[in-house]
């Protein structure tokens, strides 16, 4: 890694309810590749994606302690500008939640929302990322329909090109082909692959299949702790630490 | 076997009888109210009834549309004071406030609900009608008793608060946060969120609310009939005073009524409430399905 990591986290702890969720992660996140955070259920995966755009925030008695840089700036700042923040990365969750508005206006949300775009731009803006999704050809005759009329694999399509059209740096995924249909996924999967060219990328999955296929980087945590960190076929195929090896094989999950 | 199913058989048909019951109950009041307002109504036309300001019952003049605009007033008044306040303390409650915060202040709320409404009628001519007396009136017209169509919808939008607030909170709270959480990560704020998202996903709701408010201060009587002042005139301000149709029911019926058709008359107020409260509850649902569907999902 040559230039600054998009995402660096420095001692984060995160404690709700008085668990203590996440012990001291200390990681760089590499840029315009795809890291995949791999884990057991319950292990802190989503928590620790989570904490990079403070959507912690909302989870009631949260307490966070270290540092997560983004670009530089510790987010945690109490002057940190969390929208600012937050526009820079993209987050697709495990089931598409499309706004209750047209396809449209799903992905004109973010840019009406962070200035007033003129028409033709929104028009040019909205077909860039539909067409960047794969969508466009099928929802370009009825844009003014509700996206809840979607299929759940066009609908999770459209979360992404919701989240594009902030012009993010990074993406995030909760597990996002989670509610998917075997096709969906394969499209969803893809888009990540190509995307990785322009947008550092970091997936939650519990699925090493799809790690394996997506991910260039792997983040193994357990029990709220980063147990390895490399490169995807190193982890999977040669891991250096037991736990590692032991979840590798599908003896922890 | 057969005993079984046979048992089965006969509770669901038990059932669907006691349904229809209460559902006929509907239909027989309604009846009720018509054949018992068939003097008045023969006396004079509907459009009379309804078009008349002239409320002499000595000598057989029945207007009712003071009543009406009486009803139609303090209603429409205690809703505008009642609507805004609410959603306020809604969104508040269920998107700011603490969960600490929300354990007290909910049940307080909820208490408001079981307050019987003739103590909100004391409050009323206590404190709500000398402050429209000294403290509102004074700035808009020249002199007002504070018994006023004002009075009763300030009391009227206290009483409808907590039935507001606490089914628009409940609808607030199946908003999944994930739908909100993809909002924020857009960048947009919390309260850009409410605005553009919550609010719109919420609408059905807050239409349901605002009907079943609606309809229970149509039909509330005593709190109001306490407050407003009760001359059988057209208000033409908030500080003139209404007589509002469940009053003029309460006020009336059993006395008097050695005038003739008197009886019957009250018996068409009765039908009139019943009537706008029918109609005001059929074009509420039609409204609320037009909005479900436009924004299902």
């Amino acid at each position: 890694m040559t230039s600054t990591p998009h995402i660096s986290v420095q001692n984060l702890n995160v404690h709700i309810a008085n668990q203590h969720i996440l012990k001291d992660i200390s990681i760089n996140i590499p840029n315009k590749k795809v890291t995949s955070i791999i884990g057991p259920s319950g292990c802190g995966k989503t928590t620790l994606l989570k904490s990079f755009n403070r959507l912690l925030d909302n989870t009631p008695d949260v307490k966070i302690t270290g540092k997560v840089l983004v670009d530089g700036e510790d987010i945690y700042d109490p002057n940190a500008e969390i929208t600012h923040i937050r526009k820079k990365m993209g987050l697709l969750s495990q089931r598409p939640y499309p706004l209750p508005m047209s396809i449209y206006d799903n992905v004109a949300y973010g840019p009406r929302i962070h200035g007033n775009p003129k028409k033709a731009e929104l028009d040019e803006l909205v077909e860039t990322q539909l067409k960047a999704t794969g969508l466009w050809n099928e929802v370009k005759d009825r844009l003014k329909a509700p996206a809840s009329k979607l299929s759940i694999g066009q609908q999770q399509r459209l979360c992404l090109a919701r989240g594009l059209a902030v012009e993010p740096e990074i993406i995030l995924g909760d597990e996002s082909t989670s509610a998917l249909d075997p096709t969906s996924t394969h499209i969803i999967e893809d888009l990540f692959i190509e995307l990785k060219e322009k947008y550092s990328i970091v997936l939650v999955t519990h699925i090493l299949r799809q790690a394996r296929r997506v991910s260039d980087y792997i983040i193994f945590v357990y029990m709220g702790k980063i147990i390895e960190f490399g490169p995807t076929e190193e982890v999977l195929l040669n891991p250096k630490q037991e736990l590692t090896k032991e979840y590798v094989k599908g003896f922890i999950s | 076997m057969q005993l079984r199913l046979i048992k089965d058989k006969i509770i669901s048909k038990l059932m669907l009888v006691f349904t229809l019951a209460s559902v006929s109950l509907v239909i027989i009041i309604g009846v009720g109210l018509y054949y018992r307002s068939l003097p008045v109504l023969n006396n004079s036309s509907w459009g009379q009834l309804l078009s008349s300001s002239v409320w002499k019952p000595m000598k057989g003049l029945f207007g009712f549309y003071p009543f009406i605009m009486g009803t139609l007033w303090v209603t429409a008044i205690s809703i505008i004071i009642a609507l805004p306040l609410c959603l306020l303390t809604s969104f508040y409650l269920s998107e700011y406030a603490h969960t600490r915060v929300k354990r007290i202040l909910i049940p307080f709320v909820n208490l408001l609900s079981g307050i019987p409404p003739v103590i909100f009628g004391v409050w009323g001519v206590l404190f709500i009608v000398p402050l429209v007396q000294n403290h509102i009136a004074p700035h808009f017209v020249e002199y007002s008793t504070g018994y006023s169509v004002l009075a009763g919808g300030l009391v009227l939008a206290v009483m409808i608060f907590p039935l507001i607030v606490s089914i628009v909170n409940e609808v607030l709270n199946t908003i999944p946060q994930e739908l909100k959480d993809a909002s924020l990560a857009l960048g947009a704020t919390k309260w850009e969120t409410i605005k553009k998202v919550t609010i719109r996903k919420a609408l059905p709701g807050i239409v349901a609310a605002t009907v079943l408010a609606i309809s229970r201060a149509f039909g509330e009587t005593i709190a109001v009939l306490m407050v407003c002042g009760n001359n059988a005139i057209v208000p033409h301000s908030v500080f003139d005073t209404g007589y509002p149709l469940p009053a003029l029911i309460a006020n009336n019926y059993g006395e008097m009524m050695s005038i003739p058709l008197y009886d019957s008359a009250l018996m068409f107020a009765a039908l009139l409430l019943f009537i706008i409260i029918l109609l005001f509850n059929v074009i509420s649902r039609i409204i609320l399905n037009r909005l479900e569907r436009n924004l299902a999902g």
